[in-house]
C-alpha cells in the first residue's frame, strides 16, 4: 500500500524511498500527461546568467590549471593504463544502480534490464566491478541520469548553466545531477563509514577521464577564440544528441546552417 | 469578395506552379543518390586511414589533410556556413581570402589530432535523403574507446558530391566553428579581413 503522503512529516517524507516513490508517482502522472520536452536544435539557449557563468568558468579553468589538470597528469603518468580501467570499470559499475533506477523511473524497461544484468555480470565474473566482460558479451552501459528521466517527463532545458567543479550543465540538468547524487542507491547501502572509498573511486575515474582528455582540454582552454562559448556550444549539440534530438539543420535565427554560395541572383 | 473565381483561378495556377517547380527543381539539384554519398565517405575513410597509417610526420600528414579538404569539402559554403550573416555583405575577394584561411587552420587544428584515430575503422550503417542534402551515417569504431557515431552530409550542389558537414556524436563541425569564429569576429569588432588575418595565425 502506498504511504499517505498527504498527512505524513516533512522529515519522515522526505526519507530516501518515499522520496524516490513520489518521485516515480510524479513522474508517471507527468508521463501520461504529456511525452518529452522538444529539444532545440544546435547550440542556441537562452544564457540569461552569462556575466556570472563566466565568472564560474574563469574559476573552473583557474582550478583546472592549478589543481585538476596536473593532479590528472601525476596520476596519469604514474598509475599504469590497466589500473586506471579497473578503477574506471569499478566507478562505472558503482553508477550502475542509479542508471537502473532512472530507466525504471523512465518506464524504459529494455535499458533497465540490459543495466541490470550489466550490474551482475560485473559484480561477479568482472570481480566486484574491476572488468568489464558485460561490454564485451554485447551489453554495453545504457548511461543515464535524471536530467533525462525529467526531460523524458517533459521538463525543458532551461536556461544554460556552468557549475562550479562540474561544468557546463541547464538548469534541468542541475536539478537532475543533485537529485541522482541524494538518491544514488549505493549510498544507501554502502555503510557511512565505507562512503569515502565510494567518493575517492569516483574521484580517481574522474582525474583518469581528465587524463584521457588532455589534449582536448588543452585545445579548448588555450587555444580557442572564446573557451567558455565553445564549451558552451560543444555540450549543448552534445546533450542534446543524447537525449534523442534531432540532428541539427537549423541555426539560431531558425535559417538552415548551410550557406548555399551557388544560387544564382540572377 | 476577395476569393472571386478569378483570383481563385489565378491563385490555383501559381499554386500549382509552385507545387510542380518544387517537385522538380530539388531533383534536379539533388542528382546525387544515397549510395553515391556513402560510397565517398567510404572512399575519403579508406585515404584518412592510409594518411594515418602512414607513418609520415605531423606537417607531412597536416599538408596531406588540407589537400583531402579541398579535394573532398565543399569549401565555399562551409566558409560561408561558418561566417554566418557577415557572408551575405562580403564582397567575393574577402570570401575567398576567408575560405583560404579558414582551410589552413582547420587543417591544422584537425590534422594534430589525426593520431588519435590510429587504427580506427569506418563503417557505413546508412543514409538518407533530407532533400537539401545526403546524410551518412557511420559507425566509428577505435581499439579501446566505445564506438560512436559519426554523421557525414554531403550534397553536389557545386556539380560534384562533396561534404558540407561532419556531425561527432551530434556535435557539428559547422555549428562548433560558427561559435568560435563568431567569437573571432567579436573580438576583432565585427571586420572578416582582421577575422581571416587572425585565422592565419590559429589551429
Amino acid at each position: 500500500m502506498l504511504p499517505d503522503l498527504w498527512n505524513m512529516p516533512l522529515s519522515k517524507m522526505i526519507s530516501h524511498k518515499r522520496a524516490v516513490a513520489m518521485l516515480a508517482l510524479m513522474g508517471l502522472m507527468a508521463l501520461g500527461a504529456c511525452g518529452p520536452a522538444t529539444l532545440p536544435q544546435g547550440d542556441r539557449i537562452a544564457d540569461r546568467d552569462e556575466a556570472q557563468n563566466r565568472a564560474v568558468h574563469r574559476f573552473n579553468v583557474a582550478l583546472d590549471r592549478a589543481v585538476v589538470g596536473p593532479t590528472a597528469r601525476g596520476y596519469g603518468n604514474v598509475v599504469p593504463e590497466p589500473i586506471r580501467d579497473g578503477v574506471g570499470n569499478f566507478a562505472a559499475n558503482l553508477s550502475q544502480p542509479s542508471h537502473i533506477l532512472n530507466n525504471l523511473l523512465q518506464v524504459r524497461i529494455g535499458q533497465a534490464s540490459q543495466n541490470l544484468v550489466r550490474f551482475m555480470v560485473n559484480s561477479t565474473i568482472g570481480i566486484g566491478g574491476l572488468f568489464d566482460p558485460a561490454t564485451a558479451i554485447g551489453v554495453p552501459a545504457a548511461q543515464t541520469d535524471f536530467g533525462e528521466t525529467l526531460h523524458i517527463w517533459g521538463a525543458p532545458e532551461g536556461d544554460f548553466v556552468m557549475l562550479p567543479g562540474f561544468g557546463p550543465s541547464t538548469t534541468r540538468d542541475t536539478i537532475g545531477l543533485i537529485v541522482d547524487m541524494a538518491t544514488n542507491p549505493v549510498r544507501q547501502v554502502v555503510p557511512a563509514d565505507d562512503r569515502y572509498y565510494v567518493t575517492g573511486v569516483q574521484l580517481l575515474d574522474l582525474l583518469g577521464d581528465r587524463y584521457e582528455v588532455d589534449d582536448l582540454v588543452d585545445g579548448l582552454f588555450n587555444e580557442s577564440a572564446d573557451s567558455y562559448a565553445q564549451l558552451r556550444s560543444l555540450y549543448l549539440q552534445n546533450r542534446r544528441f543524447a537525449l534523442g534530438g534531432s540532428a541539427p539543420a537549423l541555426d539560431a535565427g531558425g535559417d538552415d546552417i548551410y550557406a548555399d554560395p551557388y544560387i544564382d541572383p540572377y | 469578395m476577395f476569393f472571386t473565381p478569378q483570383h481563385t483561378r489565378r491563385a490555383f495556377l501559381i499554386g500549382s506552379i509552385a507545387v510542380a517547380g518544387a517537385g522538380v527543381l530539388p531533383r534536379a539539384a539533388m542528382a546525387l543518390s544515397t549510395t553515391q554519398a556513402s560510397a565517398l565517405v567510404e572512399q575519403v575513410a579508406g585515404e584518412i586511414t592510409r594518411i594515418i597509417n602512414s607513418g609520415q610526420s605531423e606537417n607531412t600528414m597536416i599538408r596531406d589533410f588540407e589537400r583531402m579538404m579541398v579535394r573532398y569539402g565543399d569549401m565555399p559554403t562551409i566558409a560561408q556556413s561558418v561566417l554566418g550573416p557577415p557572408a551575405r555583405s562580403a564582397t567575393a575577394s574577402q570570401l575567398s581570402a576567408f575560405a583560404e584561411a579558414f582551410q589552413g587552420y582547420m587543417a591544422r587544428k584537425y590534422g594534430r589530432r589525426f593520431r588519435e584515430f590510429l587504427g580506427g575503422t569506418v563503417t557505413v550503417t546508412g543514409a538518407q535523403d533530407t532533400g537539401r542534402y545526403i546524410e551518412v551515417l557511420a559507425n566509428v569504431t577505435i581499439p579501446g574507446d566505445a564506438p560512436f557515431e559519426v554523421r557525414f552530409r554531403v550534397w553536389d550542389r557545386s556539380g560534384r558530391p562533396l561534404f558540407i558537414d561532419l556531425l561527432i556524436e551530434g556535435v557539428s563541425l559547422v555549428i562548433s566553428e560558427r561559435s568560435e569564429i563568431g567569437s573571432l569576429l567579436d573580438r576583432n569588432g565585427g571586420s572578416v579581413d582582421a577575422t581571416t588575418a587572425a585565422l592565419r595565425n590559429l589551429g
